[in-house]
């Protein structure tokens, strides 16, 4: 009915990482997310825009807030969820990712959300089956709706990215969230710094759009964000620093180091995290933690990366 | 292209539309008023500015985004991609008399999702629905209750309001159709 405006269209059926993505893709997830977000404040909370759908969270790694998280979301856009882990799965009996996603293919399977080990599993379960794929962790390389939720929930506090100066702290190394973050933020317009020993940073990244800094002390007081990482005890095979103590010492947001920071600065963390150790108990539960917020807006962003690909997959099926 | 109204008619319009919800709502019922976006929504503010004037009271507005609740999500011929945007309403619709305000009636499926998305806020007194244009063309089961101008355009024309808040004139057009 209405005159054709110029309007941004959405054609991506896969959500693969934010580092192949335009800011205005970015932009566009992100606008759509704040219209999801009172669906969890009706009185009926489900809209019916993936009714029936169904949605199979394949999880190869173990994850509860973000199973859960896809899962909440999928259910309020009234879309069936199948959940597929690799215990329960015939994946311990040796089937490869390719057959066991045929397999779930054969059951008329309309998105994929899968988390994996390898980096760039997402990317070859995308290119052999015809059902959406959205990344939920590949491996070191991206964790997509994380850094999605993280750059929303600034941009909701903060009106807009351009110009901030973000730190994500910690270990770099073996964080998707850092690079997906990375990218989100740098195109929306900020400027990120990356914070930690050197054996927690990246081989590549003096390739990567970021500084680099081993100094928390250095920083604290010049920046809008902090990211503090989880150090991953399960992913650390040799020992990257000498004791516990002597990180928390150097990298742990303490009450002490919060006062040399801005007053408004925003706190983040992805989760779970190990109190005490990057992060004090009164830091995480302070007047500056969004810590709570970003697990509730990482609901509407899944929800708008949910509705999205499969707008697109609806279009390009024709 | 045919001008059909013109700013003052569709002035004349909001403010007997809202002389003729006020007749027909019982003085101690509580009404609010609630647009479907995007020039329902300013339709919708218009009016509540008149009913709030008119009442002597305050009369809250909201704004519905009926996107996820259009019949046409997963069809291939829905030509353009809809856009998510957000529904603001700050009160409670329970027990209300909830005035839905469209730019124009034709096949009834906006209002259909309208209703729809409604529902799931809460369980309204009555839902009513008003509109600038009223046009021929229905394809569900759904009339206006409240209608600014009738009329009987064929099928192949483009009914197409314009308002100064989002188009910098008030003013509703037929054009032909492509």
């Amino acid at each position: 009915m209405r005159k054709k405006t110029e309007q941004f269209v959405w054609t991506r059926k896969h959500l693969l990482g934010l580092r192949q993505l335009t800011a205005d893709e970015l932009t566009h997830i992100l606008d759509t997310a704040a219209g999801f977000e009172q669906i969890g404040k009706q009185t009926v909370k489900k809209a019916p825009a993936l009714r029936g759908k169904l949605v199979v969270n394949l999880f190869f790694e173990d994850s509860t807030r973000t199973r859960n998280s896809f899962t909440l979301a999928a259910s309020r856009l009234s879309a069936d969820v199948i959940n597929f882990t690799k215990k329960e799965s015939s994946v311990s009996k040796g089937e490869t990712l390719l057959d066991t996603a045929r397999n779930l293919e054969a059951m008329g399977i309309d998105i994929v959300v899968i988390r994996h080990s390898a980096a760039g599993a997402a990317t070859l379960l995308s290119r052999n089956i015809t059902a959406c794929v959205v990344n939920a962790g590949d491996g070191y390389c991206e964790h997509p709706t994380q850094g999605l939720l993280d750059v929303y929930t600034i941009r909701k506090l903060r009106g807009s990215l351009k110009g901030l100066k973000i730190a994500i702290v910690g270990d770099i190394a073996h964080s998707r969230v850092a690079r997906s973050d990375m990218w989100a933020m740098t195109k929306l317009g900020a400027e990120v710094i990356f914070v930690g020993p050197p054996t927690l940073m990246p081989a590549d990244v003096g390739r990567l759009p970021v500084s680099v800094s081993t100094s928390l002390d250095e920083i604290i007081e010049k920046v809008d964000v902090i990211n503090m990482l989880r150090i991953q005890f399960e992913r650390q095979s040799s020992n990257p620093f000498p004791s516990v103590r002597e990180y928390s010492h150097y990298f742990g947001l303490t009450v002490d180091r919060m006062k040399k920071a801005k007053p408004n600065i925003i706190v983040m963390h992805p989760g779970p995290i190990n109190r005490g150790l990057e992060m004090e108990s009164e830091v995480a539960d302070g007047a500056n933690s969004a810590i709570l917020q970003q697990v509730s807006n990482g609901v509407a962003v899944r929800m708008a990366v949910l509705f999205l690909v499969s707008q697109a997959a609806a279009q390009t099926n024709v | 292209m045919k001008v059909l109204l013109n700013d003052k008619q569709i002035e004349r319009i909001v403010k007997k539309l809202a002389e003729r919800v006020i007749e027909d709502t019982p003085a101690q019922t509580e009404i609010a008023v609630i647009g479907i976006r995007s020039r329902g929504e300013i339709l919708a503010q218009r009016l509540c500015a008149e009913l709030s004037q008119k009442m002597g009271r305050e009369v809250p507005c909201g704004t519905l985004d009926i996107t996820l609740y259009r019949d046409d999500l997963n069809s291939p011929s829905g030509n353009s991609q809809p856009r998510v945007r957000t529904t603001e309403i700050g009160f409670d619709i329970d027990d209300k008399i909830i005035i839905l305000v469209d730019d124009v009636l034709y096949t009834g499926r906006s209002a259909r999702a309208a209703m729809d998305a409604l529902i799931d806020l809460g369980r309204p007194k009555a839902i009513r629905l008003a509109v600038l244009v009223d046009r021929q063309g229905r394809e569900f089961p759904i009339q206006s209750d409240y209608a600014g101008y009738k009329t009987d355009v064929s099928q192949n024309q483009l009914v197409q309001v314009f308002l100064t808040e989002s188009d910098g004139k008030d003013e509703v057009v037929i054009e032909k159709g492509e």
